[in-house]
């Protein structure tokens, strides 16, 4: 019973928070380019509008089925997570959520979202890896996947021991929010073609359920980065806003990398901090037995 | 009240104008104007988009594609013509290339006028458009009739 309050408080909750804090998202940064910004219901504005609009597709059936696959499991992705269930099934559920969009995007038969789809699995790529990291670090750590009981033992102890892992997700963050200067398969801000990659042929309501899917899956990995501090919630929230306002502060001060760069500077990372964290805590462990 | 009022967002194209218009254009967009206030944003992508503007006069080259713009935009869409060119094709009109103004190809819904258009003018053109689109949204639009038909 109380599982079933946890996934439907999640399902309900996140779209207003996660849609309040893009409207955040846009003003802090209309702001940091000297303008006055949209209002800050502007994201839900956008939303309602697009499914308003026709729903223009070019493969009828593919492109609707993709999409809906895409949105249902980033939400079964989060349930999971917030409803305390094992943190590898979390990112299995989330990969295979990204995997749909990318399938909706090549069912559209456009060159611009063939690009767009190939980038999207090269950010998967640059960003799974890390992922998995983190889960092996916080099992490392906490001797669990199980988020449930990560978040009711991870203390102080937890950061002090993954220090490398949390930097590494931190990098990742910007690749999974779809920030400058990793927002090569599609863009937050008003692109096309190339730059909007995926979703360049997403029209209306196609448009609106990516839009969703996108805040569940920025949950997710807010959800991720608060688990290394879930033993002290106040402490835990404030890192969580202080990462997010960081990345508005990198997407507005980078230009987009191409993708060698994008690709080599992640697994750069991923395996200088993640890794080197991991082989440490692994002789760590040696030493106390 | 209909969302498509709060969030309208933008294609523009540039048929042949001599940039003056399109400057304007853009200079909406700068921090002095800034109509991203209003929730409008320049996505230069047609299945994105709401609202048309197009500056410059329909030449023999671009006819093609202001129409393919205009057919790739879901509905409601309206078309704002920017410019004395676009309204009428100004005095290129009996240029050899020249097929006239934007209304000649397609149906335009709101004639910004000027050469170029001052960037309050086309932000006035904008509003003035969303109400159409508000009433295209709900089904209550009567276009006006003009003097020759506009089909396409
Ligand atoms: S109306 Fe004037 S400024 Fe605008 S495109 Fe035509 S000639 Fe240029």
């Amino acid at each position: 019973m109380k599982l079933l309050l946890a996934a439907l408080a999640f399902v309900i909750l996140t779209p207003v928070v996660c849609g309040l804090l893009a409207g955040f998202d846009r003003i802090i940064t209309a702001k940091m380019q000297g303008r006055y910004g949209p209002p800050l219901l502007q994201p839900f504005f956008d939303v309602l509008k697009l499914f308003e609009k026709e729903n223009l597709m070019v493969n009828q059936f593919y492109h609707s089925f993709y999409l809906i696959c895409y949105l249902v499991f980033m939400v079964a992705s989060g349930i999971l997570f917030f409803t305390g269930q094992d943190l590898l099934l979390v990112i299995f559920a989330f990969t295979l959520a990204d995997i749909f969009l990318v399938l909706a995007a090549y069912s559209t038969n456009s060159p611009f979202s063939f690009i767009g789809a190939e980038r999207e699995l090269l950010l998967m790529m640059s960003a799974e890896p890390m992922l998995l990291i983190a889960a092996v670090g916080l099992f490392m750590a906490t001797k669990s996947f199980k988020v449930g009981s990560i978040a009711s033992v991870a203390d102080l102890n937890t950061i002090l021991l993954l220090p490398g892992v949390f930097i590494g997700l931190l990098f990742i963050l910007t690749i999974k929010l779809r920030k400058s200067p990793f927002d090569l398969s599609t863009s937050h801000h008003a692109h096309q073609e190339i730059v909007k990659g995926v979703t360049t042929e997403f029209a209306g309501p196609s448009l609106a359920l990516v839009e969703i899917a996108h805040w569940y899956e920025t949950a997710i990995m807010l959800g991720i980065i608060y688990l290394f501090f879930a033993g002290n919630p106040v402490i835990a929230v404030s890192v969580v806003l202080v990462a997010y306002f960081v990345e508005i502060l990198i997407d507005n001060t980078f230009a987009r990398f191409k993708w060698e760069l994008t690709l080599k500077s992640s697994w750069a990372v991923t395996f200088i901090f993640g890794g080197l964290n991991l082989i440490v805590l692994f002789i760590i462990e040696k030493v106390k037995i | 009240m209909s969302f498509i009022t709060k969030s309208p967002w933008i294609v523009h194209y540039d048929g042949s104008s001599c940039n003056g218009c399109d400057i304007e254009v853009l200079a909406c967009l700068t921090p002095m104007y800034d109509v991203e206030r209003f929730g409008i944003i320049n996505t230069g992508n047609p299945k994105h988009a709401d609202i048309f503007l197009i500056t410059g006069y329909v030449n023999t080259q671009n006819v093609d594609v202001i129409k393919n713009i205009y057919r790739k935009m879901p509905d409601p869409k309206v078309v704002v013509a920017i410019g004395i060119c676009a309204s009428t094709g100004n005095f290129f009109r009996e240029c050899y290339n020249a097929l006239g103004g934007v209304d000649t190809i397609i149906p335009v819904d709101v004639y910004v006028p000027g050469c170029a258009a001052r960037p309050e003018a086309i932000i006035d053109g904008v509003v003035k458009a969303l109400g159409i689109l508000d009433q295209k949204k709900n089904k209550t639009y009567v276009a006006p009739v003009k003097p020759e038909g506009v089909i396409i």
